[in-house]
């Protein structure tokens, strides 16, 4: 706060010379007036500041917080299976494959959807249906983590259980290489449910950029499409997607990000268990799914310090991925109307 | 015969692209309908006064949320309260002092990758430089996280409404003799008010059900408890314990809670729409 202040009061001296050596002196409203401004100024510009060094200080945070856990494994921990508290044997590898694995299952299903939701709300739908049904998709993404995963265990696993996973099983899990990933025992919980709940969740996020994006080319382009003949789909897959093929992408990797750090739906349908396995439906574990599970639990300073490191991991995985979805996007709105 | 059947075999792609299309949004709304439908099902039977006038239970007994609600609301309106007028702050620079120089496109760069940030993160960085410091979990630690996630949200609407403000409106403020900071608090925020509520609103209705970063932080109370200094009972992660749990008093205590939680949530997006589009 002080070093707010005293910026303060530096840039009044500054900024604005009329107040301190003026000729005729000036009514102390006026000299009011430059001061609040300058306090104004200065006082925003602070608290973004305070935004802008947030994220150094999560990654510094959690950095100091991981220190034991850095200095005993080193960057080993990154590709070591053993995961065991009782002999303070700590590695990352699992976690950071079921991340990944149900993150991916979760794009390869939410980027088609997506898109065809994108196209019929740019395309097919009626203008008075647009809001409505935009606004119900962007409802998705409003129910809290916690009641898809509440709703995963209860309702979504004893379904697919008894149903899709014997079916899965019986036809794709016959096929000679792919059937390893749809092996072993129906449990219900596991990767493939996680993924699937993951891709109801990003479904809005991705939506709403492609959305748009959509939107964004100009209308001039598709109506000459039109003019030459194009159905609606040759328009929307020559014209539209090449037009906005960057900022489809910023909007996948959105989701992307979305999907890596989400906690608590994967936390109540993934099992927790610490163990590679190629088929899908085994439980496993993200690393979200780690931290709400174990962190409070954890005894010894080895294991908190393990786990923090996780987070870190997982952090800066999300950083990366946000910073290139954004940059891309930027990258479109930037070419907007350089391009017609 | 040939040019005809190319344009056949178009046209069937079309319409086959555009079923697909459609079918996509009947599987996104199929979830939604899906879910909201299982907790007025399975809440209905839960929603009961004594959820508001009862403590949480021991397993097997009988009792309410009451100590729960209590402690959300407690911690999200002091998130809310300290993570806003950082937000519009911070807002307000970027929108109106941010032309030049290298700290407005930097800010909002990096407010837009905590806007996604992995919540049990934010969860972890309270835990690392306040709990760990002061030694134990408590409301407090709940709100500085739920603050965090506040901000960027209200940055980022309080950034998009006061660049909708026409300039034309801050020149006449300023040809009337209008120093700066009044043109930003009397004219830009009064013509940008709605739309910084909306972004207040949305940051109140995404805080509501945030779970992770309590996880750590607030962790939980069996009893009622007012002193923010001390571990807190909280809606979303008694949710958490009580469904996770074997015992089926708890899986309804749980449903009720969901129910209460999502029915808000989804009430407070669809009021913070309409006021937008006012």
């Amino acid at each position: 706060m002080s070093a707010v202040m005293d910026n303060a009061g530096t840039m009044t001296a500054g900024n604005s010379p009329a107040v301190a050596v003026s000729r005729s002196p000036k009514p102390p409203v006026l000299r009011n007036n430059a001061l609040m401004d300058a306090i104004f100024r200065n006082l925003t510009r602070g608290f973004a500041l305070l935004v802008f060094s947030l994220l150094g200080a999560i990654i510094l945070s959690l950095l100091v917080g991981s220190v034991l856990s850095l200095q005993k494994f080193g960057f080993a921990f990154l590709w070591t299976a053993e995961w065991d508290p009782v002999k303070n044997e700590f590695g990352a590898l699992v976690p950071i494959v079921g991340t990944l694995v149900t993150s991916a299952i979760a794009l390869a299903i939410a980027v088609p959807v997506s898109f065809g939701i994108s196209i019929f709300l740019t395309e097919l739908s009626p203008v008075w249906l647009r809001r409505p049904l935009g606004t119900a998709i962007e409802m998705l993404a409003a129910i809290p983590s916690i009641i898809y995963g509440m709703w995963g265990l209860f309702v979504f696993v004893p379904l697919f259980q008894t149903y899709i996973q014997p079916f899965l099983k019986s036809t794709i899990g016959e096929v000679p290489f792919l059937g390893v990933l749809f092996s072993g025992p129906p449990l219900g919980i596991g990767m493939l449910t996680a993924g699937i709940i993951l891709a109801v969740m990003v479904i809005p996020f991705i939506t709403a950029v492609m959305r748009d994006v959509f939107e964004l080319v100009p209308p001039m382009l598709k109506e000459s499409a039109y003019g030459l003949g194009s159905t609606t789909w040759e328009v929307v897959w020559r014209v539209v997607l090449p037009y906005t093929k960057v900022g489809v992408i910023g909007g996948v990797m959105l989701g992307l990000g979305r999907a890596l750090g989400e906690t608590m739906a994967v936390t109540f349908v993934i099992g927790n268990a610490h163990r590679l396995k190629a088929s899908l439906f085994a439980p496993a574990n993200s690393i979200a799914s780690s931290l709400a599970n174990e962190f409070t639990e954890a005894v010894g300073e080895l294991y908190t310090s393990a786990l923090i490191e996780l987070g870190l991991i997982l952090f800066v995985i999300t950083t990366i991925v946000l910073a290139l979805a954004k940059l891309m996007l930027m990258r479109l709105s930037r070419n907007e109307g350089t391009r017609t | 015969m040939s040019t005809n059947a190319i344009y056949l075999r178009r046209k069937r792609m079309n319409r086959v692209m555009m079923t697909v299309s459609t079918a996509a949004l009947g599987f996104g709304l199929f979830w939604l309908l899906w879910i909201i439908g299982v907790l007025l099902w399975e809440g209905a039977s839960a929603l009961r006064p004594s959820l508001f006038t009862q403590m949480t239970p021991p397993p097997g007994g009988d009792g309410g949320l009451a100590n729960a609600i209590y402690g959300s609301v407690l911690m999200a309106g002091a998130g809310t309260l300290i993570g806003t007028p950082i937000g519009i702050l911070a807002g307000t620079y970027l929108a109106e002092y941010g032309q030049r120089g290298w700290l407005a496109p930097a800010t909002r760069f990096i407010n837009d990758v905590l806007l996604s940030a992995p919540s049990i993160v934010i969860g972890l960085f309270v835990y690392t430089v306040y709990v760990a410091r002061v030694g134990h979990f408590s409301g407090w630690a709940g709100a500085f996280a739920l603050a965090i996630i506040v901000i960027p949200v209200v940055v980022r609407t309080t950034d998009d409404m006061l660049k909708l403000v026409p300039n034309s409106l801050r020149e006449a403020a300023a040809a009337l003799g209008a120093p700066t900071w009044k043109i930003v608090t009397m004219v830009c925020y009064r013509a940008a008010r709605s739309g910084i509520v909306t972004g207040i609103l949305l940051a109140v209705a995404r805080i509501a059900g945030e779970t992770a970063p309590l996880l750590f932080t607030a962790l939980n109370n069996q009893f009622w408890s007012s002193d923010m200094n001390r571990p807190m009972a909280n809606l979303p992660v008694v949710i958490f314990q009580f469904a996770m749990s074997p015992y089926d008093d708890w899986h309804r205590l749980a449903w009720g809670g969901a129910a209460l939680i999502t029915l808000l949530v989804l009430a407070i997006n669809i009021a913070a729409r309409s006021l937008f589009r006012k």
